[in-house]
Order: C-alpha cells, then sequence, then structure tokens
C-alpha cells in the first residue's frame, strides 16, 4: 500500500487514486482546477519519495528536478511526501499596476512583474490568492507591445478569486504569479495561413493577445476573430478591435450576440455557428478556441470535421472551479 | 553504381522495395501515423454508422488513442494487450458494439491509406493486424 505523507498526516492512497483526490478526500486544501494536468494550479512538491515522471509532464526543467509534480497526474508507486510548492521556486511577485472595468464584470488587471517573466500572449499563469485557492487566467498583452502583463478577470458569482481581484485588490498590491503555462499562442513561421479565432466573454483575453502578437509579426493570411456573448454589454474591446479592422486589411472583427434583439453592427446567432457558417472549409486553417468549455468542446469537433487538422486546432478551456 | 547496389534495385524491382524492413517502417513510421489520424478520426467522426460511439468524447484524449491504435495496427510498437483492448471497448459493447461497426472501423482504415496512397498488399497487411483484435475488442 502506497502512503502519502501531508505536514505531520499520513494517508493510504485508495486503489486508482491520485494524490490530489487522496489529499482532498481528507481535507488537505490543496488547490486544483482542471483536475486534468493542464492548469497546474494544484503543482506540489515531493520532499521524500519521487514522484513519477507521468505526473511532471508540462513542468519546467528546474521543478522536476526539485521533485516538483501535478498532484492531480499523480499515482506514485511508492511512498511520497508531498509539500505545498516553495513560493521561492514557483512564485514572482508582481505589483498591481492597473483596474479597470472592460464591461460590467470583466476587469483588465496589469501586473509589472518583480523579476522579468517570458511569455507567450495567449498562455496563462496562475495568480495566487492564499495557499488554497489558485486561479489560472489567460494573458491578454504581448511581449513585444506591452509593458506589463494584462489579465482579463471575470466575476464569477460567488468567485473567491475573482470576488477578491474584483473588490479587495487595489493598485500598488502585491500579488504572487506562478508560470506562464499553456501552448495556445501564435506560432510564427506560416505567414500565409488563415487564422481563424472563436472566443466567449474573457476568452477573448488570450485571442486579443494572439491577434495583436500575429499582426505584430505581420502575419499577412486572413485573421478573423468571433467574439460572442449574449447581449451587447457582455462584449468588450469592440472599439480597439474595430480600429484594428480598419488598421489591418487582412484582420476581420466579427462580434456576435446570441440575444433576440441584435442590433446593427453585430451578428445574431451563436459565435460558433456564425463563424462555421461564413467558414465551411478550414483546410489549413489555424483555429484557436477560448472561453466556455462546452463551446469549446464542440466547435473543437465541428472544426476539425471542417477540414482543419488537429494539431492547428488551439483551444483554452477553462474549466471553471466551483470552490 | 556497384554491383551490391544494383542487385538492392533489382530485387527491390522484382520482390517490392526493402525486403527487409517492417510493415511500419515501409509504411514511413511515426510521420504516417501522424498524417493518417487526422484523415482516419474525421472519417469515422463523418461516419454515421459509428459516429454515436464518439459522442461526448474528449477529443484530444481520443486522438491520442487513435494515435496508439494506428500505430499498431501499422505494425509499430506498442504495448497494447487483448485484456486492454476488452477493458477499452466493454462499455462500448454494452452500447451495443458489434461486428458491423468494426467492420465500419477497418474500411475506414483502409480508406485512409488509399488516400495516402499507400500500395494494396501493405493495406492488405494492416487490415489484417486490425482484424486480429476483432474477438477482443467486441468482448468474445
Amino acid at each position: 500500500m502506497t502512503t502519502i505523507s501531508y505536514g505531520k498526516q499520513s494517508f493510504e492512497l485508495g486503489e486508482g487514486q491520485s494524490v490530489l483526490e487522496c489529499l482532498t478526500k481528507q481535507g488537505v486544501p490543496v488547490p486544483y482546477s482542471c483536475r486534468s494536468g493542464v492548469c497546474q494550479t494544484c503543482m506540489m512538491q515531493a520532499t521524500a519519495g519521487i514522484p513519477p515522471a507521468s505526473s511532471q509532464i508540462g513542468l519546467k526543467e528546474s521543478l522536476r528536478l526539485r521533485n516538483y509534480f501535478l498532484a492531480c497526474l499523480c499515482h506514485p508507486t511508492e511512498d511520497l511526501e508531498a509539500a505545498m510548492p516553495d513560493d521561492m521556486h514557483v512564485s514572482v511577485r508582481a505589483i498591481v499596476h492597473k483596474l479597470e472595468l472592460l464591461n460590467d464584470e470583466i476587469m483588465l488587471v496589469e501586473l509589472e512583474c518583480l523579476t522579468p517573466v517570458d511569455y507567450r500572449a495567449g498562455q496563462f499563469i496562475n495568480l495566487v490568492h492564499d495557499s488554497a485557492h489558485v486561479r489560472s487566467y489567460s494573458i491578454a498583452s504581448v511581449p513585444n507591445l506591452d509593458k506589463h502583463i494584462q489579465l482579463h478577470v471575470r466575476r464569477l458569482p460567488q468567485g473567491r478569486v475573482s470576488g477578491w481581484i474584483h473588490e479587495d485588490l487595489a493598485l500598488g498590491h502585491t500579488v504572487e504569479i506562478r508560470g506562464p503555462t499553456g501552448d495556445c499562442f501564435y506560432i510564427p513561421g506560416k505567414p500565409d495561413q488563415p487564422m481563424l479565432l472563436i472566443g466567449t466573454g474573457s476568452g477573448l483575453a488570450p485571442l486579443y493577445g494572439i491577434l495583436r502578437d500575429a499582426l505584430d509579426q505581420a502575419h499577412a493570411g486572413p485573421i478573423r476573430l468571433y467574439h460572442g456573448s449574449r447581449e451587447q454589454h457582455g462584449l468588450y474591446l469592440i472599439d480597439e478591435l474595430r480600429e484594428l479592422e480598419s488598421r489591418y486589411p487582412n484582420f476581420s472583427y466579427f462580434p456576435c450576440l446570441s440575444d433576440v434583439h441584435v442590433p446593427a453592427g453585430f451578428i445574431a446567432g451563436r459565435v460558433n455557428e456564425a463563424a462555421l457558417r461564413d467558414n465551411p472549409n478550414l483546410k489549413g486553417w489555424q483555429v484557436f478556441l477560448c472561453g466556455h468549455p462546452e463551446m469549446v468542446k464542440a466547435t473543437r469537433k465541428k472544426t476539425f470535421l471542417a477540414g482543419a487538422s488537429m494539431q492547428d486546432i488551439h483551444a483554452d478551456a477553462f474549466n471553471v472551479s466551483h470552490l | 553504381m556497384t554491383e551490391k547496389q544494383s542487385l538492392a534495385d533489382w530485387y527491390d524491382q522484382k520482390y517490392g522495395k526493402m525486403p527487409n524492413a517492417s510493415l511500419f517502417e515501409q509504411l514511413g513510421g511515426t510521420a504516417a501515423v501522424d498524417a493518417a489520424v487526422d484523415i482516419f478520426y474525421r472519417k469515422v467522426l463523418n461516419d454515421d454508422r459509428i459516429n454515436r460511439f464518439f459522442e461526448g468524447v474528449d477529443m484530444e484524449k481520443q486522438a491520442a488513442k487513435q494515435k496508439a491504435f494506428l500505430t499498431m495496427a501499422f505494425g509499430g510498437p506498442h504495448n497494447y494487450t487483448g485484456q486492454d483492448m476488452r477493458k477499452g471497448h466493454a462499455h462500448l459493447v454494452k452500447q451495443g458494439l458489434n461486428d458491423s461497426h468494426f467492420d465500419a472501423v477497418v474500411e475506414n482504415l483502409g480508406g485512409t491509406l488509399k488516400e495516402l496512397g499507400v500500395a494494396d498488399n501493405l493495406i492488405a497487411q494492416v487490415a489484417a493486424i486490425a482484424e486480429s483484435t476483432r474477438d477482443d475488442v467486441l468482448d468474445r
């Protein structure tokens, strides 16, 4: 029987159980979100015992060597002593530089990192509220264009971390971030490849970054951005996107509203349906999908069936955590 | 041209290319799997005879499984066991998975290879490997 120790306690790992399942079941407040090795919020460190390599997928070399692992992917065959990550190894401190509401529920958070963070627009970072509450947010800024890291944080009903960001965070506060991670970003090298960007709500954040990154790197193929919400006030950065549209002839912006009443200048219907209706043949396209997990899942399949290659479909579906 | 090379050429012409290469090598190895997985999976999802078995599955995870399956069917390295095949398809057998569905998958596999310009004798070998899993997949 494999034993997992945490603090002064030891627990027996159940059959087929992950370290995350074992610890959270015993009441240890390990933060987690996706439970599938993507978001990295459940990262822990083995202070005794060696975690299996399969639980270190996607971690930086320096963290792997220190026996960091993702608790949700960890099914050890030997005893492990697990600890929460050491801030010194995994976190960077950043100062809140700007807070600005982009619409009723989405806040632009600009962070000035105290040590340089190497990232790509569209990746995500984990923002630490406290040791038990860590959330993933996509990066909307572009290293080459923006001085600071920008996030779009949607306020969730009863959202612990988003509530803290919207209500308590103030300019000059210091926060802790981890990362960046994720592989949803613009890949240079195919400047003529058409790009289809589909997002709902604050899923615009990574797409806005990817779009500006592509334009900045002189992407020449068509770039079509479909951003959807139910009503007009759910959309944001409309003026900025229209301005980019008038400046770059290869970029088109399609704001979509799924409500019954749709004002002039907007497309009626669901964003993914509109995008596929306009672009039924996606052979050779690069596709980026961000936002509501159900939308992302369904659209991944539809864009694939419309001809996009699996490796050209990038998605960043964050599972909304209900902690 | 040395005598050795011309002999090899003669052999290739008479008996088909590279008699010593494994099926997996002749098909093009992992690059062939990468090329085939998109076409194969798209065919399967578009096939109304079988696509209901793929409703609601996570596409990325499924694509990884398709890759493992193709690698095996192409004669490549794999660690599938008959037991894995039974376990992995048991829930589908409960939903009515039968010979006709298995045939449809093999057909899509052949169609994929045909589209990639693979020779018929190699397609037959791939089909034979796939065929060897039939009873395990259908849990008989």
